[in-house]
């Protein structure tokens, strides 16, 4: 059928995503086994601070999934709009109202943030809880109703493939194991010492470097796998919402439009900015053109990359019957 | 979406329902009776362009079908325009008491574009009725839901509340409406309104 081919899924973003993800699970397991080893060598005292880390984590995990929409809304100086509240307000809850009734998706909250900065996120922990906000910068005349209908479009999907859940889940071992750097780092500083004064075989002092380095090992290498994750989340996000509009060019053209009012907005904006990258259209941070280092260490591709994509949708969609 | 997609962030197009529609003739007749609404004959198919050669191909055949089936019964020919938002409404105008013919209509264009691949771009159907207090009232069916709901709008961008609630209790189980009232968005200016 027709319908089946025009919108395949791609099937080299979700091998690459699945590949990200199966490597996250492994530094986990191996994360908890060496954990548990290191527990079974030492006392059960020791094993305390890491279960302790472990609950600490998931709260921590919990409550940011909890009071996501707050978080972000208060961070971005953001106020919730209803229909009634003007004339950007309306226009706003009329681009939403169709994107939600085209993708079949419960209408989330509207927030607008004053600022300059053209840009929108959209968060919260499932769709019934979700807020999108777009800025004011977002809503000028700069942008024609396709690209903003877009960015919205962007945004939903991040709601509808429940990013905020996968990246809290995701990031949950990086606070684990942020957290034992923390605990194993005091933990030598005032515990250490005296007990292995006390305890002459020598195997207690060690534990908490031992501890340490995983943990240090572990948390680098899964803040990279993080980062990859989000980028390629966000490139599955163009690809749907260029799907539901069917307007692959109207979303490239905000993308450029946005990463260059971006790199002319001085920076004492971008600093305020800054918390909320990962969850932002494109982020604050000037978008990196080119290959680089800094590629690795990004929440979002490169607007090569972005547009690159978005070009096999383009294709996808126009390909005859 | 199922939990492997959501992991991959995959998001399946939704394809449209589109058999409910035909329950819209004899639930004309119950309005009718209960509320003096009668149709206007027009009514109009809103959906997403998509960019690039395939879609406006489709487009303009679907077009020609219906001008072809309009000039037959000395109907008019079929009008697309495009709204504020970037989606655009085939209208199609028929004598009042055609409501069938309308809503085959209708139902034409839904069937060519859903042939093309292009199902997920249809956002909704209208078809307006009048009273003789000229007062106005469409009825919308969402394509991806399979479910209607009432639009009365006033002068001003303001919406009878009233009347829809009023015109979703006479007809009744005639039709299945939306029972999510978030999503009774409103559709100012609609073509054939």
């Amino acid at each position: 059928m027709a319908a089946r081919t025009r919108y395949a899924p791609d099937r080299g973003l979700t091998a690459r995503m699945t590949a990200t993800m199966f490597l996250l699970g492994l530094v986990f397991v191996g994360f908890v086994a060496a954990i548990i080893g290191i527990g079974a060598a030492t006392h059960a005292s020791d094993a305390v601070i890491v279960v302790f880390a472990v609950v600490l984590a998931g709260g921590f995990a919990i409550g940011s999934l909890f009071y996501s929409d707050k978080i972000a809304l208060s961070t971005a100086g953001a106020v919730e709009v209803s229909p009634n509240d003007g004339k950007d307000a309306a226009y706003l809850h009329g681009i939403v109202d169709r994107v939600c009734a085209l993708a079949d998706m419960p209408k989330p909250r509207i927030a607008i943030a004053r600022s300059p900065l053209p840009n929108a996120f959209a968060t919260g922990r499932n769709a019934d809880k979700a807020v999108l906000c777009v800025t004011t910068g977002m809503m000028s005349s700069n942008f024609t109703p396709e690209e903003l209908e877009g960015v919205i479009a962007h945004e939903m999907s991040h709601v509808a493939h429940k990013d905020v859940q996968v990246m809290t889940i995701a990031s949950f071992l990086a606070i684990v194991a942020a957290l034992l750097i923390r605990f194993s780092f005091y933990g030598e500083l005032f515990g250490g010492g005296g007990r292995g004064r006390n305890n002459n075989n020598g195997g207690a002092l060690p534990i908490f470097l031992i501890i340490m380095g995983v943990s240090i090992a572990v948390y680098a290498i899964s803040f990279l796998l993080i980062r990859m994750l989000s980028r390629y989340r966000e490139l599955a996000a163009d690809r749907s919402g260029a799907l539901l509009t069917g307007q692959p060019s109207a979303l490239k053209s905000a993308l450029v439009k946005v990463s260059e009012g971006i790199n002319r907005i001085p920076t004492r904006d971008l600093r305020s900015a800054e918390p909320l990258n990962a969850f932002f259209f494109a982020p604050a941070a000037h978008l990196t053109r080119g290959k680089s280092l800094s590629t690795i260490f990004s929440t979002h591709p490169s607007l090569e990359r972005r547009l690159a994509e978005l070009d096999k949708v383009q294709q996808q969609l126009n390909q005859a019957r | 979406m199922g939990f492997l997609d959501t992991l991959l962030g995959r998001t399946k197009p939704v394809p449209p329902k589109l058999d409910d529609l035909f329950a819209l003739p004899s639930a004309a007749i119950t309005l009718d009776a209960g509320t003096g609404f009668k149709p206007t004959g027009s009514g109009s198919v809103c959906f997403r362009p998509v960019e690039g050669r395939s879609f406006s191909d489709v487009q303009k055949e679907v077009q020609e079908l219906l001008d072809m089936d309009s000039g037959k019964e000395g109907g008019l020919p079929v009008e697309a325009t495009k709204d504020s938002y970037g989606f655009t409404w085939l209208v199609s105008s028929h004598m009042s008491d055609q409501l069938d013919a309308l809503v085959t209509d209708l139902h034409a264009v839904n069937s060519s574009l859903v042939d093309a691949g292009f199902g997920p771009q249809l956002l909704c159907t209208l078809v307006a009725f009048r009273d003789d207090r000229e007062r106005r009232l469409g009825l919308i069916y969402l394509y991806k839901r399979g479910t209607f709901y009432p639009f009365a709008p006033l002068d001003g961008e303001r919406r009878d509340n009233a009347l829809e609630l009023q015109v979703k209790g006479t007809v009744g189980d005639d039709l299945k409406w939306e029972p999510d009232l978030a999503r009774w968005f409103p559709v100012w200016g609609a073509p054939g309104l």
